[in-house]
């Protein structure tokens, strides 16, 4: 079979030879970069963590999702009808057209029933969660309004909500609630009773439980680890670690305008990156674009001693017979 | 196998493809031993904790030859002669390799993983893919990063050094930018007998 380039004189090579040097050599250099470096692992944050370190946050969330004012609840498709999250350059929104497809009310979802599961353990559940269910919506509203208004001045001691003396049953059974919930956490089970769904089968879906402290919770965290956007954690590890720096342009992009202020900065970050990412795949079919690299000249350089060979007269070609 | 290459080859700039192959070699094989024991042993072993850093500065280490080879190839304008094939697939593993490197990053259960996914999921939703692209759900994660991709970028890889083989390396651009276009060859080489047009 004659190649392409078979045309060109032709000079030794050892394909196996080669192998073999650039793997042993690859594997040397991280197998010592493993053992110097090693890796970052940062347990994940835990609802257990939360409620230990700033209980108060917890109880927030909690009350957050209860009234339906959190992030999540107002987020919208996948998760719910909400429009807070929903993206769109002018009338294009595939966010919105792709509709609801992880069903989640935080109220139900992330607070009433976890504590549900919880009943068949602690039987006092069963009064303070038909209490919550049996009342309006506006009474669950002005109870949830009632505590969040007085939060500020609220503390969690021994893992259990104190607040303000208010007038009887204006807090409803959103502090026992709110107790039971902290307990719930406190025993390291709140996400296996959010996730775990499916009777006995493990969980390998944590999608509720990982939206449950996706807000300040996760935040602060974050942000004590220098992981937050605009310290272009996405791409890099916990630590001084190097992540995934080859998205350093997808990040580069919410960083300057109009990405870092456009409300629908993630839907215009993702158009613009397919359609530099399918330009590029497509140079050798662009014109301008595939000349690049003849106005650049660093193939001369690459392809000097061929040039040299080429300048005083010799001939790097052949033809074979 | 090949056992001689035309004289042009001759440069370090070539090896950043087979040292793209050989970080991808390691990828798979700290890879494979770590679905061996399974997801939790390398929080919980230091033997496991060693395969899993192993992993990830082969990742490290794939991606920046691979980055570098792309660059090469950009500058040498390797899709002439009819390789545009090899740097639209070439390109789909980069595209791949993204994907893999991300499902990974999600697959690892820490802070690491909880944070990218809960930020990620964002733009996934964003563009309407989030619902089925769930980047919180770590099962589809995982069976994506061990399994399918894996086997999507060896066929492709397959695929690439099937093309590079049967159009052979790029040939030099030529010096003076002109291009023997009827014959499909640099300015002034030979065109050997019986190939020359009319």
């Amino acid at each position: 079979m004659t190649y392409p380039n078979a045309q060109y004189r032709q000079i030794p090579y050892d394909l196996v030879r080669e192998l073999t040097l650039a793997t042993v050599g690859v594997g040397v250099a991280v197998l010592v970069l493993a053992a110097v470096f090693s890796t970052p692992d940062v347990p994940a944050l835990s609802a257990k963590q939360v409620v230990q370190q700033d209980p108060l946050l917890l109880v927030q969330t909690e009350l957050n999702d209860l009234s339906g004012q959190s992030a999540l609840a107002t987020y919208g498709p996948p998760y719910n009808h909400g429009t807070d999250s929903v993206q769109a350059i002018g009338g294009f929104s595939p966010q919105a057209w792709s509709g609801v497809q992880i069903p989640i009310d935080p109220a139900y979802t992330e607070v009433i029933h976890p504590l549900e599961r919880m009943k068949w353990i602690d039987p006092a559940l069963n009064g303070i969660l038909a209490t919550w269910n049996h009342a309006s919506e506006s009474q669950q509203s002005t109870w949830v309004d009632n505590v969040q208004h007085v939060l500020p001045r609220a503390a969690v001691v021994g893992g259990k909500l104190i607040l303000p003396a208010a007038a009887h049953g204006s807090y409803g059974p959103v502090v026992a609630l709110t107790n039971d919930y902290l307990a719930l956490a406190n025993s390291g089970l709140l996400e296996a009773a959010i996730d775990g769904e499916q009777g006995a089968s493990p969980i390998i879906n944590r999608t509720k439980s990982l939206l449950l402290l996706q807000g300040a919770a996760d935040s602060t965290y974050a942000q004590k680890l220098n992981m937050l956007g605009e310290n272009w954690g996405v791409i890099k590890e916990t630590g001084n670690y190097p992540g995934a720096v080859w998205l350093w342009y997808y990040t580069l992009l919410y960083q300057i305008p109009p990405y870092n202020t456009s409300s629908a900065a993630d839907l215009l970050v993702v158009l613009t990156v397919v359609i530099v990412t399918g330009l590029l795949a497509l140079t050798p079919f662009i014109p301008g674009l595939r000349s690049i690299p003849r106005w650049v000249g660093v193939y001369k350089f690459i392809w000097r001693r061929h040039y040299r060979e080429l300048r005083s007269g010799g001939n790097p070609y052949e033809t074979r017979e | 196998m090949p056992d001689t290459m035309p004289s042009y080859v001759d440069s370090y700039v070539y090896l950043f493809g087979v040292l793209t192959l050989a970080s991808f070699f390691w990828i798979i094989i700290s890879g494979v031993i770590l679905v061996i024991f399974g997801p939790d042993w390398w929080h919980v072993s230091a033997v496991g904790h060693f395969f899993n850093s192993t992993h990830f500065w082969s990742v490290q280490a794939f991606f920046f030859f691979m980055v570098l080879h792309l660059w090469a190839q950009f500058l040498m304008a390797a899709w002439r002669g009819g390789r545009h094939w090899t740097w639209i697939g070439g390109w789909m593993l980069f595209l791949l390799s993204i994907l893999a490197g991300f499902t990974g990053y999600l697959s690892q259960n820490n802070f690491d993983a909880q944070w990218v996914g809960t930020q990620g999921k964002d733009a996934m939703n964003s563009v309407g893919v989030g619902g089925f692209f769930n980047l919180l759900n770590f099962g589809q994660m995982y069976g994506l990063h061990v399994f399918l991709l894996p086997m999507l970028i060896l066929f492709l890889i397959g695929v690439h050094l099937f093309l590079v083989r049967k159009h052979g390396v790029v040939e030099p651009l030529p010096l003076d930018d002109g291009y023997d276009k009827e014959n499909r060859r640099p300015t002034g080489s030979p065109v050997p007998e019986g190939e020359s047009r009319p």
